[in-house]
């Protein structure tokens, strides 16, 4: 009885949180009117969001297509079908690897900061302190930091799969003697721009919204106490990488399952 | 100060960003090899068009010229109707082209491979007639221009596609009434099933 | 009082948190240009009251009016156009950690004005002139002590000239020194700027130095009002017990439990606590 109970109250807690979460991209949708005329404080958001991302989404971009070439060359060798390494590190990245990963890392390292930083706002009231200045933290404060990791998403995977596709080269082509022409022309022939690039953009698009949405929710949703906000960090964490690898199979169910 | 730090900053975050993206378009994407939309249709009937897609490429002498623009099923013919887009630079494909798909490799992609064959046309004819008998001729002479493949034409020699389980099917089938005349003309010969095993196994490799 | 109609007029308040009730039936005037201090134990709502009538809080039941506006009834655009008159000064100051001590108080002013910077400057520069921290305009809030941010704080709560200041617990966790400045500087302010000042506090001797009127809340309600003076004299138990920081009296020393020796000898649960 006692454990019905619990797990009752958990049913509902969820739904109100679920709830609280819509509300609030509402309400940041509803404001960003408000947001035009003062981009700067969006462009300053892109720089902690996107810019502060930029080292790991780099690295990391280089040593998957590094990997990735690697990989892919020891099994396409033995089917004599090593030129296609450009098409299968350029695939795997653009529709796959390049959003999902890109959002993961992302989640990790600008979700949390975002989590941690608004959660920290409102443990020192400064939250409270701006209402009370009749100056609505969603539009000064959550709005700014969304549209900025909206925009930095689809950018940074970008970057990562162009990184990647090079990291690939200096794999296959520089050290295991792909011939050059067949790596570019052969991944030329088999990417499709809208089929490929045009919806791996799309996908990063969503994950940028998602992860965005939750670590900025779970800040302004924090308890206002250093364990409450630690705990909402790892939330964000959690929650939008799980949310990313969820909608990636919807997503590509979506986009590619014809 | 720190402003225009973050300033910068950003707007190299963004150019490279958009940089990528220009990269994945331009150098990763099939984009560069897109021909602008113009071009003229063309229609081949195949028997079989199995793996072929739209956007697959149409190749002459191993180039491509073109593009798979649509294929859909004639319910009267009971055939497959593939429509071509080719450039509007390759213009002069005489009409007498003929139309293949193949496979790019052993695994790879179907594509439509077009040879180029005589052109059904007089003047040619009588040059080629002209050339034979040692006359000189006269292009003037000639009325009719030569054909080309243009808007809305009809290939008309084609080749469907090679399905493999088709061939494997024939060929086994071939081997076994060979085998079963082998086994009657050596009848007694117990070799004779052993055969006709490898040789079955050798075709589904081939 | 005065006879002019009080300019923050709570009636019949009552808010619950969870089961909690933590106001219920509270009747509150607030007058003009004087300084009134809500005075009670720890954890008795003082700040919650502040919230309620900044609107961050909905009320259960009641009326907040504030200027002849009831709050609780008031729309989005309606309630931050109210905020806008009103200062407050969060236990902390609550200053924005991301800019430093003089862009903190410009805030309010860029958010809501479309005064030139020469001008900002100016009001900025009187603001921090009048707490005293002029000189600290370039530190950031990190490198200020206690003191020092909540006078920053004061300066840019009064920054856009509000019509209501509202200090929550402004004296703990300060060093008599600075604290003899914040008192002087809630006075000052109030008389020079002609404001209305609301204290929440549980500082007896320095509320009761500064503020005309004085409202004991306890249990949800107010159990005693008036100057310090009276309430020093009044026969209330709560008046008495508040008033002369007595350890037992109305507010019990114990948190409700059962019987001491009771407890003491329930050996059917002396298991717990014990390590196993």
């Amino acid at each position: 009885m006692e454990y019905l109970q619990s797990l009752g109250h958990k049913g509902l807690s969820f739904f109100q949180r679920l709830g609280r979460g819509h509300i609030l991209l509402a309400n940041i949708v509803m404001g960003l009117h408000t947001l035009l005329p003062r981009l700067r404080l969006v462009l300053i958001q892109v720089f902690s969001v996107g810019v502060l991302s930029l080292i790991i989404i780099l690295v990391s971009g280089l040593f998957v297509g590094m990997v990735l070439g690697l990989q892919g060359y020891n099994t396409l060798v033995d089917f004599g079908a090593e030129e296609s390494l450009g098409v299968v590190v350029a695939l795997s990245l653009v529709r796959e690897l390049g959003p999902v990963v890109s959002a993961l890392l992302f989640a990790g390292r600008a979700g949390s900061a975002l989590t941690a930083e608004i959660g920290l706002m409102k443990a020192t009231e400064q939250l409270s302190a701006m209402e009370m200045m009749a100056v609505d933290p969603v539009r000064r404060v959550l709005a700014p930091r969304f549209v900025a990791g909206v925009i930095s998403m689809p950018l940074l995977a970008a970057i990562f799969s162009a990184v990647g596709v090079l990291g690939g080269y200096f794999v296959g082509v520089g050290l295991l003697g792909v011939d050059e022409g067949a790596y570019w022309s052969q991944m030329q022939s088999s990417v499709d721009l809208y089929d490929d690039i045009y919806n791996g953009v799309i996908k990063s698009i969503v994950f940028g919204i998602v992860v965005t949405w939750i670590a900025v929710f779970e800040g302004q949703d924090a308890i206002p106490t250093s364990e409450g906000v630690s705990r909402a960090t790892t939330r964000t964490v959690v929650h939008s990488s799980l949310a990313v690898l969820g909608l990636d199979f919807v997503l590509t169910a979506l986009m590619f399952g014809d | 100060m720190t402003t225009r730090i973050t300033e910068i900053w950003v707007g190299l975050f963004v150019a490279g960003g958009m940089a990528a993206l220009f990269m994945l378009a331009m150098q990763v994407s099939n984009l560069s090899t897109y021909s602008n939309e113009e071009g003229y249709d063309i229609e081949a009937r195949f028997e079989d068009a199995s793996g072929l897609k739209v956007r697959s490429p149409v190749t002459m002498a191993g180039v491509t010229i073109g593009r798979v623009k649509d294929i859909v099923f004639d319910d009267n013919t009971l055939q497959a109707v593939v429509i071509m887009r080719l450039d509007n630079v390759h213009n002069r494909l005489p009409d007498g082209t003929s139309a293949s798909i193949y496979t790019a490799g052993l695994l790879g992609e179907k594509y439509v491979g077009l040879e180029p064959g005589s052109s059904a046309n007089e003047c040619e004819d009588m040059m080629l007639e002209a050339e034979m008998e040692g006359r000189e001729f006269d292009p003037a002479n000639c009325q009719s221009k030569p054909g080309y493949l243009a808007e809305g034409s009809k290939i008309q020699i084609t080749q469907g596609s090679m399905v493999l389980e088709k061939l494997i099917g024939q060929f086994v089938s071939k081997f076994l009434t060979e085998g079963d005349g082998k086994a009657k003309d050596n009848a007694g010969d117990n070799t004779g099933g052993g055969t006709d095993n490898t040789e079955t196994t050798k075709g589904q490799k081939g | 009082m005065t006879d002019a109609s009080p300019i923050v007029k709570i009636r019949g308040l009552s808010f619950s948190r969870g089961n909690r009730k933590i106001f219920d039936g509270v009747d509150i005037d607030i007058h003009r240009g004087k300084v009134t201090a809500i005075m009670g134990p720890s954890g008795t709502g003082k700040t919650t009251l502040l919230r309620l009538i900044g609107g961050q809080l909905h009320p259960d039941a009641g009326t907040i009016h504030v200027d002849t506006q009831n709050v609780p009834d008031l729309s989005y655009r309606q309630l931050y156009a109210l905020r806008k008159r009103m200062g407050m000064l969060f236990q902390n100051g609550a200053l924005l950690t991301d800019m430093n001590v003089y862009d903190n108080v410009a805030f309010p002013l860029r958010e809501h004005t479309r005064l030139n910077e020469r001008l900002i400057r100016s009001l900025v520069l009187m603001k921090l002139e009048a707490v005293g921290l002029r000189g600290a305009r370039d530190l950031m809030p990190s490198e200020l002590s206690g003191g020092m941010s909540r006078r920053v704080a004061l300066a840019r709560a009064v920054a856009m000239d509000p019509m209501i200041m509202m200090y929550d617990e402004p004296f703990t966790g300060q060093d008599p020194i600075s604290m003899g400045v914040v008192v002087r500087l809630i006075r000052t302010l109030n008389d020079a700027l002609g404001l209305t000042s609301i204290i929440v506090s549980h500082d007896i001797a320095e509320t009761a130095a500064i503020a005309d009127h004085i409202y004991l809340l306890s249990g949800g309600k107010v159990v005693a009002q008036g100057s310090s003076k009276e309430l020093d004299e009044s026969d209330s138990e709560w008046a008495q017990q508040f008033m002369k920081g007595l350890p037992d009296g109305p507010v019990p020393f114990h948190y409700p439990a059962r019987e001491f020796t009771e407890d003491l000898f329930d050996l059917d649960n002396a298991s717990r606590g014990v390590r196993p």
